[in-house]
């Protein structure tokens, strides 16, 4: 026999119950239940016939297409230059891999316990970068060289992305640290760095650095359109994200200073040893809700004439032998860029779990 | 060196008589602080031997903790000197640094490291600041966790453990630096009655291992068991100097008789 007076109220129902509580109680709650019912019936039968029973999956040309349904040989045709742009097709090889080494290093970070995640992270910050300089320009190793021109698709908005998360969560912390800072020579060009940058939008910065800079740097020193577009992209990013970071350094009690400090650890073994690792804690959502959003900025590129993937997709469109695919092709754009933001979302809500140490100080 | 092993369970009786004639460790002459207008510390002279427990008493306000974190430079005084195990405290980081290694501090609300386990908050400074081999740190961190008697939440996190643990665990952390000196902010004052016995029995058993130590307490039992000394601040003064039982028997300045009638009052 259980003693009733130990056991919690029981919460569980069953889902008859549910309905009848929730979704039928009133008469009103009735119709309501009804309209939106109609709705949801009327809009997605289309929809999955659309997506799947009238679409066409097979084929290698606009032919294939019946036009009763969504055209997906137009995306699986032209994949390629969706994903590498003008990169040459005998060369691809050299972006497969970075494509594959990216996966080696960060779909394990979804899965508990996987042997030795924590070095495959680090792989990814430190080395992907390095085998990517190598790999995808090419020039060592007797790898021929693609220029940055041909580069394009998925392929650079994974490279804009990567780098300019990447790179700006350094700065951006060295910026924060710098706002903060006793010193006030290092306190003031932090601020004007910071609210400088986060004052212009990131077309304006992409603007400056393909069409302005070159005319102020000195002749010889023009390097390319990309990199300019990436230091724009990074800094920018770096301010934003040291707003965030600084958000967590304020949060972190006067306490944990003085602790750190009394027991004789200095300026950066205190920052990096006790505060840091609390305060960028405290702020995962917010440097990852920047991450997605420069994920999605990177886009901004196609007004400086960079191929993004949505750079590729648009102008393939338009190509007059495929008639009407331009939903097609927004539908893929979204569902790729859907796919790594949610990944990335998702990683953050696996390591605040991680992280989490019931708080309190 | 005295005080180099400075173990709990170490041999001579808590508040026993130390032998006449030990080196001063600390020197105070002529401090003064002021946070911006406000003159918070006036004029303070102390001068501690190596050993000596001094229990620091007065009323809420009166510059009780801003005196304290001068001597470990927390907070920076504006004229006088502090000289500490034979450093001046001036500007120069290094002076400080040196003295910080030598003073451990134990603050009124802990200020444990949330983010690390016990273990971890423990050998933090002896790794990083005294380049120990970790492997070292973490078993001379678990002699001291059995001192303060929690060597079983050695692997909690700070925020799993109840305020006295918590406390205990700061104290092993400031013990694993090795200190010379022991400063205390009102170590028992954030925590719930029950738990202030357990702390001040950890104090009382590193007293009796011959460490000097500045307690700022108001647990007069505490202070009657353990202190060489009592001083009573107001105001940013010291106002009166004494032996305990001298002290609380017979207090002399009135504002003195004014704050121990307040308190005992409770
Ligand atoms: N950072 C500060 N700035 C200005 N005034 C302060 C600061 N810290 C403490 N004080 C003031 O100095 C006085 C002494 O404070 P404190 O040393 O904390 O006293 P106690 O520990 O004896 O209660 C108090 O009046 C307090 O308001
Ligand atoms: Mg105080």
């Amino acid at each position: 026999m259980t003693d009733l007076s130990v056991m919690p109220p029981k919460k569980a129902i069953g889902p008859i119950q549910w309905m009848k509580r929730n979704l039928f109680s009133t008469w009103y709650n009735v119709v309501l239940t009804l309209v939106v019912a109609y709705l949801i019936v009327t809009s997605v039968g289309p929809l999955i016939s659309w997506f799947f029973v009238d679409a066409n999956f097979m084929g290698s040309d606009p032919k294939d297409c019946s036009g009763a349904g969504a055209c997906w040989v137009f995306i699986s045709q032209r994949l390629d230059f969706f994903i590498y742009g003008f990169y040459p097709g005998e060369q691809q090889w050299r972006v497969d891999l970075m494509f594959l080494l990216l996966a080696v290093a960060f779909v394990p970070q979804f899965i508990e316990r996987f042997p030795g995640r924590k070095w495959l992270g680090l792989f990814g910050v430190v080395g992907l970068p390095v085998a990517g300089y190598i790999l995808i320009p090419g020039g060592p190793f007797g790898l021929s060289e693609v220029e940055s021109t041909k580069w394009g698709g998925l392929m650079l908005t994974l490279i804009l992305a990567y780098i300019g998360i990447i790179a700006s969560l350094p700065i951006g912390i060295l910026l924060a640290l710098g706002r903060r800072s006793e010193m006030p020579i290092i306190r003031g060009l932090c601020v004007v760095f910071i609210e400088v940058w986060r004052a212009v939008p990131l077309i304006t910065v992409l603007f400056m650095a393909s069409v302005m800079l070159p005319l102020f740097l000195p002749e010889g020193l023009n390097f390319e359109k990309l990199a300019r577009a990436l230091i724009g992209i990074t800094l920018w990013q770096s301010a934003y994200m040291a707003e965030v970071i600084r958000g967590g350094l304020q949060a972190i009690p006067r306490g944990q200073y003085e602790a750190a400090s009394a027991l004789g650890l200095g300026y950066w073994r205190k920052m990096g040893l006790v505060v840091l690792p609390q305060a960028l804690k405290l702020v995962i959502p917010g440097i990852v809700n920047t991450f997605i959003s420069l994920f999605k900025d990177t886009t901004l590129v196609l007004i400086i004439g960079l191929l993004d993937i949505l750079g590729t997709v648009q102008s393939t469109v338009t190509d007059p032998s495929w008639q009407n695919v331009a939903v097609e092709g927004y539908v893929f754009v979204a569902f790729c860029f859907w796919v790594f933001c949610f990944g990335i979302s998702r990683y953050s809500q696996s390591l605040e779990r991680k992280l989490d140490t019931g708080h309190k100080s | 060196m005295l005080n180099e092993a400075s173990g709990i369970d170490a041999q001579s009786s808590p508040g026993g008589q130390q032998p006449a004639v030990k080196p001063d460790i600390i020197r105070i002459e002529g401090v003064h602080k002021w946070y911006g207008g406000f003159h918070v510390l006036k004029n303070l002279n102390l001068t501690v031997r190596q050993g000596e427990k001094i229990v620091i008493c007065g009323p809420s306000g009166s510059g009780k903790s801003t005196f304290i974190r001068c001597i470990n430079r927390l907070e920076e005084h504006q004229h006088g000197s502090i000289i500490v195990d034979d450093i001046e405290l001036t500007d120069d980081v290094r002076q400080i640094d040196s003295v910080r290694r030598d003073v451990g501090m134990v603050f009124q609300h802990f200020n444990l490291f949330p983010h690390l386990t016990v273990l971890e908050n423990c050998c933090l400074a002896p790794v990083w600041v005294k380049k120990i081999p970790r492997k070292e740190a973490e078993s001379t961190a678990m002699e001291y966790l059995e001192r303060v008697r929690i060597p079983d939440q050695a692997n909690k996190y700070p925020g799993q453990l109840s305020g006295g643990q918590q406390q205990r665990v700061a104290i092993a952390r400031a013990l694993c630096m090795k200190p010379k000196i022991m400063l205390f902010d009102e170590p028992t004052s954030a925590l719930d009655p029950e738990m202030i016995a357990e702390v001040l029995d950890v104090m009382i058993e590193l007293a009796g291992s011959g460490m000097t130590m500045l307690c700022v307490t108001h647990e007069m039992g505490f202070a009657k068991t353990v202190a060489d000394r009592v001083i009573f601040m107001d105001a940013g003064e010291i106002v009166e100097q004494a032996p305990p039982q001298e002290f609380f028997s017979n207090p002399k300045e009135p504002r003195a008789q004014k704050f121990l009638q307040q308190i005992l009052q409770h």
